[in-house]
């Protein structure tokens, strides 16, 4: 764990504690809403320790205090959340090996992390990018949510503050780079497009599942080197 | 709510986020298929900035949210520090909603 500390320049760690800045406003919001709905102070705090991915748990909450079915709230999140398993495919050797590393670790998976680690060059800092950004984000996300829960509705609109835009902006800081190696940056645009085009017909999190369709743009290389 | 809906969603989160760690390493998979794997995980990302950034819930977020995005994009091409990315993001956006632009 140590070596994480050592890898890690000055400029990743400012990249981080920005996002996670970020993530315990959002935290609080998500807090804030919460108990403004009606529901209790624990529901916030142990959906965030437990489930650990802001967007399934703003949907489930909002489907709740409209009144809604917890089934479809679940199954909502649910298929949100489905991406987590193409991307621990794509990372799962980041993590670590043996299983207590896997076992936390995984839980430490999400979009940040993953895409923190994928802009990495080499893999000990991939592996110390992995870490540092899923920790500091669990840590910030709940610290955030247990702040909003308590504090009712003091950020009642992140929005306000341009918050939403720091997510989308983060991911596209960390995706540019790989955009430019070759045979990327046309799957990646054609699955954005799928993604975008199908997003006013269908329930959330599918659109970015579909966006997987991208990969047909992906060039034959082994093929053309064995013709 | 309950506690059993939570649980539920947990559970199957992290079975989401375990399962594709543990799958990467019991599979030996030849090099295209990593190769895929790292490109589908690229795409994924990709498409959640292209949504994140141009739609709220089924509709269009309105100009302010991609112009912030967009300013954080070009800084970061630029290789600006993420921290001026991230200030300069939310910063546009929140003057475009303080101006009055959706």
């Amino acid at each position: 764990m140590r070596s994480i500390w050592r890898t890690l320049d000055a400029e990743l760690w400012r990249g981080v504690l920005a996002i996670a800045v970020a993530a315990a406003v959002n935290g609080a919001s998500f807090g804030a809403i919460a108990v403004a709905a009606g529901l209790a102070l624990w529901v916030p705090v142990v959906m965030s320790v437990l489930i650990f991915a802001g967007g399934s748990q703003y949907l489930a909450v909002g489907v709740v205090a409209i009144g809604g079915n917890p089934i479809a709230a679940v199954l909502g999140g649910l298929v949100l959340n489905a991406r987590h398993l193409p991307f621990g495919l794509a990372v799962g050797d980041v993590i670590g090996r043996g299983l207590p590393a896997r076992l936390v670790g995984s839980h430490l998976l999400v979009d940040e992390s993953v895409a923190f680690a994928m802009a990495q060059r080499d893999p000990v800092r991939a592996r110390a990018a992995y870490w540092a950004c899923g920790a500091s984000l669990f840590v910030a996300w709940n610290v955030g949510v247990l702040a909003g829960a308590l504090a009712g509705t003091l950020v009642s609109d992140p929005n306000a503050l341009g918050l939403d835009a720091v997510f989308p902006a983060v991911m596209l800081a960390l995706v540019l780079p790989a955009l430019k190696e070759a045979g990327k940056a046309r799957p990646a645009l054609l699955g954005a497009a799928v993604a975008l085009a199908t997003t006013p017909f269908l329930p959330a999190g599918v659109p970015v599942l579909l966006a997987l369709v991208g990969l047909v743009a992906v060039p034959r290389r082994r093929e053309e080197v064995v013709a | 709510m309950t506690i059993l809906p939570i649980l539920v969603l947990a559970l199957g989160t992290y079975a989401f986020r375990l399962g594709g760690t543990l799958l990467r390493d019991r599979v030996t998979m030849p090099d295209r298929v990593r190769e895929l794997l790292s490109t589908g995980a690229l795409v994924l990302l990709v498409a959640l900035v292209a949504t994140s950034s141009l739609t709220k819930g089924q509709s269009f977020a309105g100009w302010s949210l991609p112009a912030g995005v967009l300013v954080g994009g070009v800084l970061a091409w630029r290789k600006a520090p993420f921290v001026v990315v991230v200030i300069a993001a939310a910063t546009t956006t929140a003057l475009l909603r303080l101006a009055g632009v959706a």
